[in-house]
């Protein structure tokens, strides 16, 4: 199934026609999204998938907002140092639970997961006192740690795995010619792992991107607050009316970083071992 | 002989400096709340400024054991988690197979798949929600002009059709997050297998059973354990479309009543302990079932 | 030097005021929307005559989401915030976290708001917040359909409603408005068909679920009677999916003209006139029907109040600010901008406040008697009785439980709260 090469015609029009169903499944949603987006309030709720009317004033209404840009911001800058640190503190501790000898890598690995299964309502109220005792309430910094309580133990476990997969002629060779442990990590295997790293990198932005019970709860001024905690804030003449409208266009702009990060890397997800390497 | 013990040695030196700091950075986020969690666990604790906290032992399991509320929340999130995570695991290899082929545009597919989960869970569940709408709802007006249904279905009422479209909605929202972790192992079968297989005459399905399958369950297995995970917590999802039907509350609802709704931190928190108690026996059995070990 | 020291002083003079020279308060509200621009307003104002500053943090959208944050603070016992904006049920939960207002305001200040109110306030002889804008639900009714179909008036009671309901969606659906619903309420499992469904019970007498000396009342033919006629609209004049609706869905579906009747709060009032209504000046609103010719008229008391937090620094400051705020000054300005019902009764003959809303007049009378929900005798326990209660109502709506056994297991919940 890898190679396109030797197939029926039938068989590649079946193959055609599940991507196009893949395609219209998963998009489809998004494109209601988009649509009302532009559509005047007066027709938001109307049933034509094709506006009658077309407006940019809901884009125009949020770009106005400062706490939506400002949002922006914080969401940037909280989900990526949370990736970067993930993927730099996870992928060592990955290394080391897939590839170097070490005793305890079973217990390790569960009392990782472990702190990962509570829902998180259940810490909530422990994690504010915490942040408080340690000044870090109402700081991106401080929401940053609480996100890795999700990232670090998920991007050990799949990381560990890639490890574990990679073939160990590579660094038996090194070894033989005189190279370290962590050179061996460093040149040989971490650039083999890349797929899983960005994988991983993907899944957990999008996550911390999206999280919003710990960002409500844990930031509280408006400089300091994420995007979906922001776009829960957008509120109509009273407190019961929802604006569809910009509440859509928010997640389209908030959709976008997602899909440029998608768009750089999604190449590299699938590199794949060269025979050669292996071989020689 | 004696480089390779030395080498043994700073490998395993190494190991613990690798492992250490990554276990510690979790262990002081979470060990506190988790105390808390334990501590309050015990207690009967209402929040509301003026009862101090008494000792009940395990008076607040036992209320909830004895809850059929709190059992019906298990059945449904159990009925969810199996179906969303079956149908997700299939979904995901699939996709994950047809963006690992080469044919053109298949990275307009690869970002393509990622949509649903990159859309705010808030967002896409009313997204979703509204198109399931009894009257105005894309969903129904499509059917009923197709003529494939009499009239308009509340889907949403009961939960005879609520709890299959919201596992539709789950799985259209989640299958992403399969795909991904599948695609990049994937990535990890070296492609002379394949080769070497079809010059042995294998058929591709042949192919999938003895090499993909195998070789891919590893990466299958943690984002398995991955989804599970969050699919026993599953709460967004649930509450956006139902709010607070009590016949289709889940585990973390139930939770999250208890603990914000009732300000009861004693009952709350003995729910969060017994609803990790049943996410680690899915853990354990995972692993059971695992073929490879990771010792 | 020295030649600054008198300047420096008379300009320090000049922003001293009996509240404290400068103080920096935090309040927590609407800080969105029309709303939201408006407290901005609002405060900015008091701020510039006060000589002190106001950080405003803002609060989400929904109520449940806020109250989430508010306990954090409160469990912590912070003096981050000091003036909160809370919803009229939450007074038993607030109560210990709040200043007695008495304490700041006259009782012939207190007694210039609905009493109703300012009871629901009183927890345990303390007042715990102040009434900023109230609500109360009310009848929508569509004038050009019931002169259409013979009616003179309104219906005074819910089996008038029902009938008249019925004829004018047959009516309208053999004209080809297939998707035209007779009456559109809020069934939805939450606060709101608490709301919906205790104007129901007390409509027909069948009381408020626990009565103020906490009696649990619910378990009576009358409140029995009332959920089966609620459930007998289900389907028949109102559409199945109504056990999914809130606010908004209702409203959906009236705005777009597919409903005779809506109940709902005042403020879709304002957006149903709005210009590109498709209903705009064929409706009108009145008080809610009468369970039988015997029953009362019912109006489900909302709105929101302000309180001053026990745990803040600034507590005389934050008081001055909560009166400002709910001065008869402000209220008025909030009738005018944004439609919303000051809790003054006195405003409601307003002459600049009727020239702009003249349907206010009418709703003096739904306000005056406006019936609160249970929340103040049963404290931080409201939400568990409002659970019980919305949870068994939405099953008896959607047919999955009878009225009798629903009244038993609320009132069964009602009794170990009240214990």
């Amino acid at each position: 199934m890898k190679e396109e090469d030797s197939k029926s015609p039938i068989l590649r029009m079946l193959f055609y026609l599940l991507v196009v169903v893949i395609l219209v499944f998963n998009l489809f949603p998004f494109l209601y999204a988009i649509v009302s987006s532009f559509r005047p309030n007066a027709d938001l709720f109307s049933t034509d998938l094709i506006p009658k009317a077309f407006t940019l004033a809901h884009y125009d209404e949020i770009f106005k907002d400062t706490r939506f840009v400002t949002g922006l911001f914080n969401s940037i800058i909280v989900a990526g140092v949370t990736v970067l640190i993930s993927l730099a503190l996870g992928s060592l501790c990955a290394y080391a639970l897939g590839r170097l000898p070490f005793r305890f890598k079973g217990p390790v690995l569960y009392i990782v997961l472990t702190m990962t299964m509570f829902p998180q309502i259940s810490v909530l109220s422990g994690l504010f006192v915490m942040l408080k005792a340690l000044d870090l309430f109402n700081t991106r910094q401080g929401l940053i740690v609480t996100y890795l309580i999700f990232s670090l133990p998920f991007t050990i476990w799949v990381m560990t795995q890639y490890f574990r997969s990679l073939p160990r002629e590579l660094e038996e060779a090194a070894y033989v010619d005189g190279a370290s442990p962590l050179e061996v990590f460093w040149k040989i295997l971490l650039p083999l792992t890349v797929p899983g790293l960005v994988s991983t990198g993907l899944l957990a932005f999008i996550a911390a991107w999206n999280e919003f019970l710990f960002a409500l709860t844990f930031t509280v001024t408006d400089q300091m607050r994420t995007v979906p905690v922001v776009i829960s804030q957008f509120s109509g003449a009273t407190s019961y009316e929802q604006p569809w409208g910009a509440i859509m266009a928010a997640s389209m702009v908030v959709t976008i970083p997602l899909v440029i990060l998608v768009m750089i890397f999604q190449y590299r997800i699938v590199a794949g071992l060269t025979a050669g390497a292996v071989k020689g | 002989m004696a480089k390779e013990i030395d080498l043994m040695e700073r490998q395993r030196r190494l190991a613990w400096f690798l492992i250490v700091p990554a276990v510690l950075v979790v262990f002081l986020v979470i060990g506190y709340p988790l105390i808390q969690v334990l501590v309050y666990s015990v207690l009967k604790y209402k929040l509301d400024g003026v009862t101090p906290p008494s000792f009940v032992g395990l008076g607040n399991y036992l209320f909830i054991l004895t809850d059929s509320d709190f059992w019906h929340a298990v059945a449904v999130t159990l009925i969810f988690s199996v179906f969303s995570v079956t149908l997700e695991a299939v979904l995901g290899l699939t996709v994950a197979m047809v963006a690992n082929s080469k044919f053109k545009g298949r990275s307009f597919l690869r970002i393509a798949i990622l949509i649903p989960w990159a859309i705010p869970t808030v967002v896409s569940s009313k997204i979703w929600a509204w198109m399931f709408n009894d009257i105005y709802g894309v969903v129904n007006v499509f059917l009923t002009n197709l003529h494939l249904i009499p009239q308009k279905i509340a889907f949403l009422a009961t939960p005879i059709t609520a709890i299959p479209v919201i596992i539709a909605v789950d799985v259209w929202k989640t299958t992403p997050f399969m795909s991904l972790l599948l695609l990049a192992g994937l990535g990890l079968i070296p492609s002379d297998l394949y080769e070497a297989a079809a010059i042995d005459g294998a058929t591709a399905v042949k192919q999938f059973f003895s090499i993909t399958l195998p070789l891919v369950m590893p990466t299958l297995l943690v984002a398995l354990i991955f989804r599970t995970l969050d699919a026993l917590r599953v709460f967004d999802i649930f509450y956006i479309m139902v709010g607070g039907q009590g016949n289709m509350a889940t585990m973390a609802i139930y939770n999250q009543q208890w603990l914000v709704s009732f300000l009861d931190a004693g009952i709350g928190s003995a729910a969060s302990v017994i609803i990790l108690i049943i996410i680690m026996i899915f853990v354990v059995l995972y692993t059971r079932f695992s073929k490879t070990s990771f010792q | 030097m020295l030649r600054c020291v008198g300047p420096l002083f008379l300009l320090s003079l000049a922003t001293t005021n009996g509240s404290g020279a400068g103080v920096t308060l935090h309040f927590t509200g609407d800080s969105s929307g029309d709303s939201g621009t408006f407290t901005k307003a609002l405060i900015e104002d008091w701020a510039q005559k006060t000589g002190n500053k106001v950080e405003i943090i803002s609060r989400p959208n929904d109520a449940t989401a806020t109250l989430s944050q508010y306990q954090q603070y409160w469990a912590a016992k912070s003096p981050d915030v000091d003036v909160y904006q809370v919803d009229v049920i939450w007074q038993g939960i607030c109560a210990a976290h709040a200043v007695d207002m008495k304490k700041y305001v006259k009782s012939d200040e207190v007694s210039q708001h609905f009493p109703r109110i300012i009871e629901n306030n009183t927890v345990n002889g303390k007042l715990i917040s102040i009434p900023w804008f109230t609500d109360a639900g009310i009848l929508y009714y569509r004038t050009d359909l019931l002169e259409k179909y013979g009616y003179k008036e309104p219906p005074k009671t819910w089996e008038e409603l029902a009938d008249m309901a019925k004829k004018i969606q047959d009516g309208e659906r053999k004209e080809g408005k297939k998707d035209f619903q007779g009456f559109v309420f809020q069934g939805k499992a939450s606060e709101s068909v608490t709301c919906n469904a205790l104007e129901w019970v007390y409509s027909y007498g069948g009381g408020t679920i626990i009565d103020p000396d906490k009696k649990v009342t619910i378990n009576n033919p009358n409140a029995i009677k009332a959920l089966q006629t609620a459930r007998s609209w289900v389907g028949t004049i109102s559409p199945a999916g109504v056990v999914t609706y809130g606010e908004e869905e209702a409203r959906n579906v009236w705005q777009a003209g597919n409903a005779a009747f809506m109940r709902n709060w005042p403020y879709a009032y304002a957006t149903g006139q709005d210009e590109k209504s498709p209903i705009r000046g064929k409706f009108d609103v009145t008080v809610l029907p009468k369970g039988g010719d015997s029953g009362k008229n019912a109006a489900c008391l909302g709105g929101w109040q302000l309180m001053v937090s026990a745990y803040s620094k600034q507590q005389d400051a934050a008081a001055d600010l909560v009166k400002f705020m709910t001065s008869q000054e402000s209220q008025k300005k909030r009738a005018l901008q944004l439609s919303q019902f000051p809790t003054l009764p006195a405003l409601y003959s307003d002459p600049d406040v009727l020239a702009k809303n003249a349907w206010f007049k009418n709703m003096l009378d739904v306000l005056k008697n406006a019936v609160a929900r249970p929340s103040t005798v049963t404290g931080a326990d409201y939400n568990q009785i409002s659970t019980a209660f919305f949870q068994s109502v939405n099953k008896v709506l959607s047919g999955g439980q009878s009225a009798q056994d629903a009244v038993q297991a609320v009132e069964k919940v009602g009794k170990r709260l009240v214990r």
